[in-house]
């Protein structure tokens, strides 16, 4: 009680001023730059196109397009199946070396974190650079295979392919599932798997039944920060991806250049945040269900 | 936990960790081995040990050009962006109020927004404003690019402050301000330079965003990217990648240490052994589970 009333009488004094000066960059950068700016992009998504910044008169025009056009809903599903199968595989991939770190590294937990982290801050566009040279024609993968013996002459079929797409991100983005992960299995409470095999439980059915659902928000957290930026990306399926691989941020992008129809970018991306929307709250369903928490 | 089968079963998943890393690494490491490769193609055999790629980043106008504009937006973003982290991620946890927490949950929220969304919001809003393609622009959307994360590397700092040193300096009398300013920013100043050379190296590597907000004036990023449709320069792009991955390196690491470093310091002990230990690490964890 005593440390009750001793703290609420200097908060009764906070001053004002510093309240207004502490919230007044987070305010400003959050409300304008963020909320404001994409409500400008839902704004321009129901103008008409007539070169002008904010368009003229309202419409649905552009979205009937983006729904009665084939092509949007062809390269839309193909975005989705490759990112999708990006965070399969970086998830996938992921989950083992997050064990490692949180059961198994001992005392090299701290050099392995931080060589998984490393790549998270390293250019993107190297990393994606990097995949053009080992998959192009007269490339690394080629001259390797050709320089071993394996093959006698260079393929063209790793270049320009979705394949070479879904490898590229899945190694761009894969720092990025590590540490979700990881934080997750970390604060399971290590006496409950000793319960667990105390009460019998072979290390398989521990970790099915302890050990994953536990960890479930984590895979969920690194899925979506896997997917997110992934189904989005249009720089590598410009470097490695080939017109076959054409993706939606490609088509969001190509609006707001060559094609210089604002309004249409603008409502393309609203339909990929309604998307991503979706599945962030399947995500968060999915979270509820099976994510039995302690 | 029986040890010996968690032995065996930690050796095999040690294998797979390092194969990991080797993928992980291997494609980036490609980019120095041939930087110094005496031939324009990058493919075996090697052609033999030259300084020649390196010799023509040298002298190069346009290049010392993107250097000194990568170098300044990156100054100026990761102070904006630092600013907001310290201010937002502050009074999130001792604000007591649902806008402070309302500002950090938006802060964080470009996470859930593909990159080339945020470029073209800010290229609406900055021809809107009047500003236009331009390196203020570049320096508003890349504060935005790392906003979550100085958020998130702030929030984990000033929640690792044990509360009582905060409370310990109200109950003396110290104002908000005081507190806040000699208390409070003192203990997290390594985490602050952390969060400052990764806002700064978010900036320099930044490409999805800027794309749509350079003018006239390129960034490096842009500037490889003019780079790579001719064949012709990419040894000058990889000599270019090996250096920018150096230095990436160099700030990463000192970063990721100051970070670490920081937080143990004042960290409390731990004594008790059942408490989980959630921000022991401090781990960047993005999303609250």
């Amino acid at each position: 009680m005593s440390t009750l009333v001793a703290t609420s009488a200097p908060e009764a004094r906070s001053s004002q001023g510093f309240r207004v000066a502490m919230l007044l960059p987070g305010a400003l950068v959050t409300l304008l730059l963020i909320l404001f700016a994409l409500g400008l992009v839902l704004f321009l998504a129901f103008r008409g196109n007539d070169g002008s910044l904010l368009g003229a008169g309202f419409t649905v025009a552009n979205f009937v397009t983006v729904v009665s056009d084939p092509l949007y809903w062809t390269v839309t599903l193909r975005s989705l199946i490759i990112a999708a199968l990006v965070t399969l595989a970086t998830v996938v991939t992921a989950y083992p070396v997050a064990y490692y770190l949180a059961f198994h590294a001992g005392r090299r937990r701290g050099l392995l974190l931080f060589l998984v982290t490393l790549p998270f801050w390293t250019s993107y566009l190297l990393r994606v650079f990097a995949w053009k040279i080992v998959l192009a024609y007269n490339g690394v993968l080629n001259s390797a295979l050709i320089e071993s013996g394996i093959w006698s002459e260079p393929t063209l079929a790793f270049l320009n392919t979705p394949a070479a797409v879904v490898v590229t991100l899945a190694h761009a983005y894969a720092p990025f599932a590590i540490l979700p992960i990881y934080v997750a299995l970390d604060t399971i409470p290590k006496s409950l798997i000793e319960a667990a095999s105390d009460l019998g439980a072979r290390p398989f059915t521990s970790f099915r039944r302890i050990v994953l659902p536990n960890s479930m928000p984590g895979v969920l957290a690194a899925a979506l920060v896997v997917f997110v930026p992934t189904v989005g990306d249009y720089v590598t399926p410009a470097l490695v991806g080939g017109p076959a691989s054409t993706m939606i941020g490609t088509l969001i992008q190509a609006q707001f250049g060559k094609a210089n129809d604002w309004p249409f970018g603008a409502a393309l991306s609203v339909a990929v945040m309604l998307v991503i929307l979706c599945v962030v709250l399947v995500a968060r369903f999915a979270d509820r269900r099976f994510g039995s928490r302690t | 936990m029986s040890t010996a089968r968690t032995q065996g079963g930690g050796r095999w998943l040690g294998m797979y960790v390092a194969a990991y890393l080797v993928f992980l690494y291997l494609p980036v490491l490609l980019i120095p081995l041939f930087s110094f490769n005496n031939s324009i193609q990058a493919a075996f055999p090697l052609q033999g040990f030259t300084l020649q790629w390196y010799a023509t980043l040298f002298g190069n106008s346009a290049l010392t050009g993107a250097l000194l504009n990568s170098l300044a937006i990156g100054a100026f973003a990761a102070t904006g962006a630092t600013l907001c982290g310290i201010t937002v991620s502050y009074m999130d946890l001792y604000g007591r109020s649902p806008l402070a927490a309302t500002i950090s949950a938006i802060a964080r929220l470009p996470i859930l927004i593909p990159g080339v969304i945020v470029g073209i919001s800010l290229l609406i809003l900055i021809n809107l404003v009047g500003l236009g393609p331009s390196r203020v622009a570049i320096v508003l959307g890349h504060i935005l690019v790392a906003l979550p994360t100085t958020v998130v590397i702030m929030r984990s700092r000033f929640a690792a402050i044990p509360k009582t040193i905060r409370e310990a300096a109200l109950d003396l009398g110290a104002s908000d301000w005081t507190t806040f300013r000699r208390v409070m920013l003192p203990l997290s100043l390594p985490a602050i330079v952390s969060a400052f050379m990764l806002a700064f190296l978010i900036s320099f590597d930044e490409f999805i965003v800027v794309f749509f907000l350079a003018g006239t004036e390129p960034t490096l990023p842009l500037y490889i990217w003019s780079q790579l449709r001719f064949p012709r320069s990419l040894p000058t792009v990889m000599a270019l990648g090996t250096s920018i991955l150096a230095v990436s390196f160099v700030i990463a690491a000192t970063a990721e240490i100051l970070r670490h470093r920081g937080l143990s310091a004042t960290a409390p002990k731990r004594a008790d052994p059942s408490q989980p230990k959630q921000t022991k690490r401090g781990e960047l964890q993005w999303h609250s589970t």
